[in-house]
């Protein structure tokens, strides 16, 4: 089997020629070993990230990515794909920073396509003290060496003259537009970071559930599967929405409240929708996929869930949302929708931290934001568990700052309730 | 609301820890949980539901003043 076989314009013209049959698998379906330097548990976006960056930047190539599932098969591969550096609190915004700059170089240093899009994210204000907020936020993202552009109505009218101006509950009063946010294919990058990892040595490992995180003596020392007790030298907590679950394994209680989050896409339609659209107001954002179908989403269903899939109340508000913003997608059917579960922090931030016990890392609390901190979250993670040293980008992701009440990035103001952000 | 923990409110002057863990820690079970719920849009009663968070079933639901009444006399019994 071929695992390293580069994507170039010659392969494909060559492999058109000779019926596609020289094609291989992009990564190897690896089973698990004895013992390694790292254990990764989580074959998300994030894990998969991590466990590339360990091997490019750090030579730390003896690495597992444990999956209980298949690779790509949590929010990885359920989220609407928007990747932005649209954040303002200190901590939050250069790190997106990072994360967006890493976004731009993805493709090339993967050799894979990710179909990152830059199309411009478009944010809707609808006050003269949204208009006010905006600006602050515009602001904050230039300061950060970001781009942000304030639309007036007028040239908003010209590049979405579609939306509904002057609804009585929300008249549109102008949009905040970052030109360089935009989409990427969700499953692309999954299997892009796989493929990396792979080809340096890292093993993926599917089907292998977590059950148990080996301790002596305060110190990390392997961990128990479906498939066997693995032993390792640092562990690695990558798990999302079940983040919770995995560190009690460690005797921990973590600042997290599991969520479910739906996402909609409609049937696919000819090009009409150019940017991705945030209505913040109506909890509604919407981008039109490179197959057609309208993407979008809206909020939680606000209560605790594990169950990924949702219920009719939040498919009823989104559905109204959009019918207010945008009437004329009330003509297009829904095709799918689904449900992801989030790891919700009661600031709306992550953590990407070193934990109490040598060895143990942990990475999430990534509420509904973190497709676009993939490159980002895997660069300063694998930055951390090599070197034992916070990356610049990263300082601020503590997880002690709930206790310490240092350093809280709520963007939103919303308060200590982990459903609220 | 969130977690049904969140009516065991530490004293004013408690160990940080303990008001880190009532304000932030979350047990956040897959399964059965207890919640704290607020009835918005009709008589603004605070519930306490027990819920199953991996099939969305509600098993049980009490008024939330019943359940601190119970829970006050539980520990004044305790302290006597
Ligand atoms: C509907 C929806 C829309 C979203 N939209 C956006 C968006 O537009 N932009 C954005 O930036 N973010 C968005 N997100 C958020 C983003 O998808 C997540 O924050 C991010 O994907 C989480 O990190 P991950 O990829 O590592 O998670 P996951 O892909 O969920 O990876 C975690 C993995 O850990 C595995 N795991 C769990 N427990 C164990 C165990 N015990 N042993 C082994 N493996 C285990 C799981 O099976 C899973 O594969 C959205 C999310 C959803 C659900
Ligand atoms: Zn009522």
């Amino acid at each position: 089997m071929d695992f390293s076989g580069r994507f170039s314009g010659l392969r494909i013209l060559k492999e058109g020629l000779t019926g596609n049959k020289g094609w291989g698998p992009h990564w190897k379906d690896a089973t698990p070993k004895e013992a390694y330097d790292v254990v990764i548990i989580g074959g998300g976006g994030h894990g998969l990230s991590t466990a590339y960056y360990l091997a490019k930047n750090h030579g730390i190539r003896n690495v597992a990515v444990l999956e209980k599932g298949y690779l790509g098969g949590g929010n990885v591969g359920r989220n609407t794909t928007i990747v932005r550096a649209n954040y303002m609190m200190p901590g939050n915004t250069e790190f997106y920073s990072h994360s967006l700059k890493l976004w731009e170089g993805l493709e090339q240093d993967l050799n894979y396509n990710a179909m990152l899009s830059q199309r411009g994210q478009i944010s809707l204000f609808h006050s003269d003290g949204q208009r006010d907020g905006a600006i602050r936020q515009g602001n904050a993202m230039i300061n950060q060496g970001d781009d942000a552009e304030l639309l007036s109505v007028g040239d908003l009218k010209k590049l979405v003259p579609f939306l509904d101006y002057k609804q009585a509950r929300y008249p549109i009063y102008g949009a905040i537009l970052q030109r360089r946010a935009g989409t990427a294919r969700h499953d692309a990058v999954a299997w892009g970071f796989a493929r990396g990892a792979s080809e340096r040595g890292v093993d993926l490992i599917q089907n292998c559930e977590v059950t148990g995180i080996d301790i002596e003596g305060g110190r990390v020392t392997g961990v128990q599967t479906t498939r066997g007790a693995i032993k390792a030298g640092k562990v690695a907590i990558i798990v999302a929405g079940r983040s919770s679950k995995v560190a009690a394994m460690a005797g921990m209680r973590l600042p997290i409240e599991s969520h479910v989050l739906q996402a909609f896409v409609s049937e696919g339609l000819k090009p009409c929708i150019d940017h991705v659209i945030s209505f913040g107001m109506g909890h509604f954002y919407i981008s039109q996929s490179d197959k057609g179908g309208l993407v979008f989403g809206g909020d939680l269903d606000f209560y605790a869930s594990y169950a990924a899939r949702g219920n009719l109340p939040t498919v009823e508000h989104v559905m109204e949302a959009g019918m207010t913003l945008m009437p004329a997608i009330g003509k297009a059917r829904v095709l799918r929708s689904w449900g992801g579960i989030m790891d919700m922090s009661p600031d709306g931030s992550p953590i990407i931290d070193k934990t109490h016990i040598d060895g143990l890392f942990i990475d999430c609390g990534w509420c509904y934001g973190g497709f676009k901190a993939v490159p980002g979250s895997g660069h300063v993670m694998a930055h951390l568990m090599a070197t034992g040293e916070h990356h610049a980008a990263a300082t601020k992701f503590r997880l002690d700052r709930f206790r310490t009440g240092q350093n809280l990035m709520d963007e939103e103001g919303t308060g200590s309730q982990h459903n609220l952000h | 609301m969130g977690a049904a923990s969140m009516m065991e409110r530490p004293a004013a002057n408690a160990p940080i820890e303990e008001w880190d863990a009532y304000l932030h820690l979350r047990d956040n079970p897959d399964g059965v949980t207890r919640e704290l719920w607020y009835h918005e849009y009709g008589c603004g009663a605070w519930l306490v539901v027990t819920r199953n968070t991996l099939t969305h079933e509600v098993i049980k639901c009490e008024l939330a003043e019943k359940v601190a009444a119970k829970a006050a006399k539980k520990t004044a019994g305790a302290a006597s």
